[in-house]
């Protein structure tokens, strides 16, 4: 116990001398929160659509001005020629347009039916897929409209409808920023965890003062313990730090229980520590312990659902993100905070996490010598 | 001459004798390509969803079955009242509950009206409105069934340019090149040249009769293979894997290639030229370089969507200019008069870090 004590002190004393990792621990959860966040919003808005209008009648204009109401679309270089918006498409100046063929009010009023054509920019398919969606249920409802207008003019019996009331529940605006934030914190977590603490074992052994160490009394779970308990701590600060930037800056709310997500992150910070420990006895230097930790960590993030949905992947995808710890932090943490999902709800999940906590570590205590 | 071609040799054998280092230069562009070919959508495939059923009759239980049927849902929870709604959606296992009101059908014929409640999870909002969207178009559809003679209807007809059928891989594959040659050219220069430093073997090649800027082509002219072959694997596996084709010229691509490799080198020459230790260099390099490069390049979050900070903010980011040119090249199939003046850019950039760190550089040790 004293040992580890001591070994705690030199851990703090060299992380608060290396004036990089000392920035780095500041700095980064600074810059994700303040800089990364607001920069990815997956929020797809100001879609740049160009309408060519080739009738001019009251229905077109009136389909033109709902558009413009719309939040999700920007009217931009509209013209009276397909192939000039065609063109503007080809250079990226618009990602949709919308061509309203000539006769289409006559069309519409003799024959009850009109068509319009929408083309569209497939290379971003989720963009051009919103788009449609977007687009679809707005000309669905000015049918509606356009229906409601002639009830005026002929006598006609109200159609019987399904009327659809929507509502979304834990983050009523939808608001991008306070989702992504707790994702965010997620990466900041694993980057602590993961590349940090890895990075600062071997160190040692690529400097040579591992060697020092393993000359010494100091028994192998010591120098483990002594070498994760900083970054533990360190991890949990941050999320700390980082939740506070996000409450104070983007009124992200905190529905659920603090110490749950703390007891969460945690066990996540054993799992990933552990897993960490295990690849850095593969590397010998810094260098190389970056790339294998970097391999991990992207195939990590990008199954775990921070840019997204998990639930859409395929059936193997949503098995295999069974071993990715980072899935668990990024769908717990998200729920902790934004639903306030308490312990029953994620019970599951932390039990799971604990099981891959504990494979990590006894695969590392397998793996790690106290020798070269 | 002789001499840089037998450095450039034992540099290559520096990388290739460490499977570690293998790792990211062919592990991460196939680890990639099978996730974002295969795994990552932002679609929505069969969400779960959850039913309210507080009508239960024939007509409800209809649209039930054809809610099941389409291929966007999938019903997994039948709910028997609305308490149990709220626990549900905080576990996070269905995205939505669709609550049929009291005697809906009763309702619907008497009323000519009755209504549908959809409470959808938004703490996700892209998913939110995507599956609010596709449930909305599913009852939309029994509403046009329900009146077969529509007084009039305005009929959308579609058509989707460069990438008819939606395929992702449209989307990636570009980024992908534009990240990995970042990350192979700048990050690993930038840090196999501190690494020099940092030992104290940079002494060593200084006074070697290599000239530094021989020292210099020695150490990034491996990359440079590197990153070439890395981009003709990205474009063999698009091609045999998901059939993605180069619309435009593929001379012109791989020429563009080679321009963006050298800015990436200039990129990393510079970082390393400024920074002391490997650690600082990764840092730079992953904090300054990487991140931004993925998240502001267009390649995952569109840029028209950020704050307009962020969009003149991602102007002075190389990754911004040449995923355009590949784009332009691959997909729309356009030649060097419509993307020559992103060429310029890369250009005009690659030569401004050139010229930055040949003042940095040092021959000197302090």
């Amino acid at each position: 116990m004293r040992t580890l004590k001591f070994l705690l002190h030199k851990e703090f004393t060299q992380i608060r001398r290396n004036r990089f990792m000392a920035r780095a621990i500041l700095m980064v959860p600074i810059v994700q929160m303040l800089i990364l966040v607001p920069a990815v919003t997956f929020d797809i808005r100001n879609i740049k659509l160009s309408v060519v209008d080739l009738d001019l009648s009251s229905v077109s204009r009136g389909l033109e001005a709902k558009l413009e109401g719309s939040k999700f679309f920007k009217l931009a270089h509209g013209s009276f020629s397909v192939k000039k918006a065609e063109n503007m498409m080809h250079k990226g100046k618009v990602d949709a347009i919308l061509v309203v063929p000539p006769d289409f009010e006559k069309h519409l009023l003799n024959n009850g039916s009109a068509e319009i054509q929408l083309l569209l920019n497939g290379i971003n398919s989720s963009l051009a897929q919103t788009a449609l969606v977007y687009l679809t249920a707005l000309i669905q409802n000015y049918n509606q409209n356009i229906i409601m207008d002639n009830i005026a003019v002929k006598p006609f019996k109200p159609p019987s409808r399904i009327s659809v009331r929507n509502r979304f529940w834990f983050n009523e605006e939808m608001d991008y920023k306070i989702y992504m934030a707790p994702g965010i914190l997620g990466v900041l977590v694993t980057a602590v965890g993961f590349l940090l603490s890895g990075l600062n074992l071997v160190r040692e052994k690529e400097i040579g003062t591992s060697e020092q160490i393993n000359v010494t009394p100091i028994k192998k779970h010591e120098f483990i313990l002594g070498k994760m308990i900083p970054f533990m701590i360190i991890g949990i600060v941050e999320l700390a730090f980082g939740l506070t930037l996000a409450r104070f800056v983007y009124s992200m709310p905190f529905e659920g229980s603090f110490l749950l997500l703390a007891l969460f992150t945690f066990v996540y910070l054993i799992a990933i520590m552990g897993l960490g420990l295990f690849l850095s006895t593969f590397a010998g230097t810094q260098q190389q312990y970056l790339f294998i930790c970097f391999f991990f960590m992207m195939i990590f993030m990008l199954m775990s659902g921070i840019f997204t949905p998990a639930d859409s992947m395929p059936v193997w995808a949503q098995q295999v993100n069974h071993l990715n710890p980072t899935a668990y932090l990024i769908r717990v943490i998200r729920s902790i905070i934004l639903k306030g999902s308490g312990f029953g709800a994620i019970s599951k999940d932390l039990a799971l996490l604990s099981l891959i906590a504990l494979l990590t570590t006894s695969l590392a205590s397998l793996k790690y010598k106290k020798t070269i | 001459m002789n001499r840089l071609i037998h450095f450039i040799k034992k540099e290559f054998l520096h990388i290739f004798r460490d499977p570690r280092s293998m790792i990211i230069l062919f592990g991460i562009p196939a680890a990639q390509i099978m996730i974002f070919g295969y795994a990552v959508t932002t679609d929505i495939n069969e969400a779960r969803i959850a039913v309210l059923d507080l009508s239960r009759d024939e007509y409800t239980k209809q649209i039930i079955q054809k809610i099941d049927a389409s291929k966007f849902f999938q019903i997994s929870r039948e709910l028997t009242s609305y308490t149990q709604i709220e626990p549900l959606l905080k576990k996070g296992g269905v995205k939505q509950v669709v609550v049929f009101e009291p005697d809906f059908a009763a309702r619907l014929q008497r009323e000519g009206t009755a209504e549908v409640s959809l409470i959808t999870d938004g703490s996700e909002p892209n998913t939110g409105r995507l599956v609010a969207g596709y449930m909305e178009a599913i009852i939309n559809s029994l509403n046009r069934e329900l009146n077969p003679s529509p007084a009039m209807a305005i009929v959308p007809q579609m058509r989707m340019y460069y990438n008819p059928s939606l395929e992702g891989e449209y989307m990636f594959v570009p980024g992908l090149i534009t990240l990995i040659l970042m990350l192979i050219c700048a990050l690993m220069t930038s840090i196999t040249i501190t690494r020099e430093k940092e030992f104290g073997t940079m002494e060593v090649l200084l006074v070697s009769p290599l000239r530094p800027i021989q020292i210099i082509v020695g150490k990034v002219a491996p990359y440079v293979a590197l990153g070439f072959i890395d981009v003709l694997i990205i474009l063999i596996m698009a091609n045999v894997v998901f059939g993605l084709p180069v619309h435009g010229s593929l001379f012109l691509l791989l020429g563009e290639s080679i321009l963006y490799i050298a800015l990436a080198l200039s990129l990393g020459i510079l970082i390393s030229t400024v920074s002391k230790t490997m650690q600082a260099a990764m840092f730079i390099s992953l904090i300054g370089l990487f991140m931004p490069s993925v998240l502001l390049s267009g390649f995952i979050f569109p840029i028209e969507n950020m704050p307009k900070f962020y969009r003149i903010f991602s102007l002075i980011l190389p990754p911004r200019w040449f995923i355009v040119i590949i784009k332009d090249i691959m997909l729309k199939g356009t030649g060097l008069p419509s993307v020559w003046q992103e060429t310029l850019v890369i250009v005009s950039m690659t030569a401004f870090f050139l010229a930055l760190s040949a003042r940095q550089f040092k021959i000197r040790l302090e």
